[in-house]
């Protein structure tokens, strides 16, 4: 994992209605990662992976895939992309084996029954091959959205909410199969709504707002810089008031008036922890338990977007 | 990647197969209906009719029907083609495949010139069951026929890319090319007319398409076969151009 395989300089997109959907972004993606783009509703997400596929145009700016420019040199760039949108748009009256055949010619492959059987089996979807599309159920479809975008082994593969309305055990699945994918040397870039996905397979996270990217960062490395901890004390007894030589940590007394609160930051040298255990039990309060608690990305996500509106 | 052929190809033999799969409506029902005008107008009213140009009324007819056909199925296959999967969504993997625009538009207006020319054949074949048809120029027919089932084509695929909805789609069909043909002289000669409506009928073009497709059939016309396919090129390249400036202009399909 090292070279950029895809750089985005200074993006902006501008619909006809007026709508600023992305604004000077600039993004690099190396090669072999994982990328979890994380965003509200109409932050421009799949309008960032529109333009890279070359779906939409850009207003302004540039984007480079492996070297070429998504414009000028767009055969090179998007024959080595594999696009798995958000929405489930399939040609509902044809076969799966022939939606899957008829992608793989678009993309300027010679048929390969071999290689796209391959694909249909590894997301158990050969059973399904001379069904047509409209029998299929929801997950199945996105299976079958997924097999195209891998039908002519791409080397990028856009992910634009890959799960959504899929249950949990396709979910999980995925998860394996885009880890596997990953592993095959497939650069990866998801968006998705469910923070725990990208906490579970991303490398990177990218947090978009209002068309601007706010953060870029390794996810543990934003979990780390951003993560707060939280350290739970249980008491024996109830204690109604906290005691004032402990008010310099402020502490959070729980509704049972049974449990105090400290949060502290992961980064710092000293956590301040191993003084406040010795004051607590200095002021007489005798401990039952103790527990830590880490932010989740989702905490971090929901911070970071609230501090990017106020401003 | 200089030309992306497997592209075309498959975009071409996804719309055979579409073809392929609604026989019953893409061929059974146009060759029904003209089985239909040639009983009626060829057989039955065709008796009482006499002869125009030295050609039985029965045969005069011919090709004013073969181009009914094409210009209405060359029209609403390649309309639909392109319209569908703007409908359902299924067109961003062509938008997003590394093919060129041109090679877009080749497949699918060849595609439906292709079903269009199948259908043709087989009506000119069923003709013969019902009527004498003899052809004098069959590589002028032959021309004149893939010239028009292409640049009608190319007309259905701006169809198909300019409207957003089905009703739109049929507009130009059913209330456009359809009166235009039958107010064409496909069912009669210029000469039958009184001269205002002669005058009037000049300006329809496919006027001159039914009379180059009969001077190919029976070397009658009302014109000169040249004016006849002047008229389809001029046609051609004003679809051409059409098509291009949308296309570039991303209308309806690309932001």
């Amino acid at each position: 994992m090292s070279k950029d395989l895809i750089s985005i300089n200074n993006l902006s997109k501008t619909y006809k209605n007026g709508l600023k959907a992305l604004n000077n972004v600039s993004l690099n993606i190396k090669k072999g990662e994982i990328l979890a783009m994380l965003g509200p509703n109409g932050a421009g997400k799949t309008t960032l992976i529109s333009i890279i596929c070359g779906i939409v145009t850009p207003s302004s700016g540039k984007v480079n895939v492996d070297g070429f420019d998504i414009i000028n040199d767009y055969r090179q760039t998007r024959s080595k992309i594999g696009l798995v949108p958000q929405e489930l748009t399939l040609e509902n009256f044809e076969t799966v084996f022939n939606n899957v055949s008829f992608t793989r010619g678009l993309y300027g492959k010679a048929p390969d029954p071999k290689y796209i059987e391959s694909v249909l089996k590894k997301l158990s979807l050969w059973d399904k091959k001379d069904n047509i599309l409209r029998q299929l159920s929801g997950g199945m479809k996105r299976r079958v959205l997924i097999a195209k975008a891998l039908s002519h082994k791409p080397s990028i593969l856009f992910l634009d909410e890959p799960t959504a309305g899929v249950d949990v055990e396709l979910r999980k699945d995925m998860w394996k199969s885009v880890e596997a994918l990953r592993e095959s040397g497939v650069t990866i870039i998801l968006t998705t709504h469910y923070i725990e996905e990208a906490e579970a397979i991303a490398d990177r996270v990218a947090v978009i707002n209002n068309g601007e990217i706010i953060v870029v960062d390794q996810k543990k490395d934003l979990l780390n810089k951003m993560g707060r901890k939280k350290l739970r004390i249980d008491l024996h007894e109830k204690t109604d008031t906290i005691p004032e030589s402990l008010s310099k940590y402020d502490l959070e007394l729980s509704g049972n008036k049974l449990s105090l609160t400290y949060s502290y930051d992961t980064q710092k040298q000293r956590t301040g922890i191993t003084n406040l255990l010795q004051d607590i039990r200095d002021q007489g309060l005798k401990l039952k338990d103790l527990k830590t608690e880490e932010s989740t990305l989702e905490k971090i996500f929901v911070t970071l977007v609230k501090e990017n509106n106020e401003n | 990647m200089r030309i992306n052929y497997y592209g075309f190809r498959a975009i071409y033999l996804h719309e055979m197969d579409r073809f392929r799969r609604t026989l019953l409506q893409s061929l059974i029902s146009p060759v029904l209906s003209t089985s239909l005008y040639f009983i009626v107008f060829g057989s039955v009213i065709g008796n009482y009719v006499q002869n125009i140009d030295g050609i039985s009324y029965g045969s005069y007819i011919v090709p004013g029907l073969i181009m009914l056909t094409l210009l209405t199925q060359s029209i609403s296959n390649t309309s639909f083609g392109i319209f569908f999967p703007k409908f359902n969504g299924s067109l961003y993997e062509i938008l997003a495949a590394p093919i060129s625009t041109f090679e877009m538009v080749l497949a699918f207006v060849g595609a439906g010139a292709t079903k269009t020319l199948i259908i043709g054949t087989v009506i000119l074949a069923t003709s013969n069951f019902f009527v004498e048809v003899s052809i004098l120029h069959p590589l002028l027919m032959i021309f004149l026929l893939v010239l028009v089932a292409f640049t009608f084509a190319l007309f259905g695929f701006l169809i198909g890319l300019l409207s957003s909805n089905f009703e739109q789609m049929s507009i130009i069909p059913t209330l456009v090319i359809t009166p235009m043909v039958f107010l064409g002289g496909s069912l009669y000669s210029l000469d039958m007319l009184p001269p205002f409506w002669q005058m009037v009928t000049y300006f329809n073009p496919v006027v001159y398409l039914i009379n180059g497709l009969r001077f190919a059939f029976y070397g009658a016309s009302d014109f000169n076969i040249w004016i006849s396919i002047a008229s389809m090129i001029f046609f051609l390249v004003l679809c051409i151009s059409v098509v291009a400036y949308v296309l570039k202009k991303g209308y309806t399909i690309k932001s």
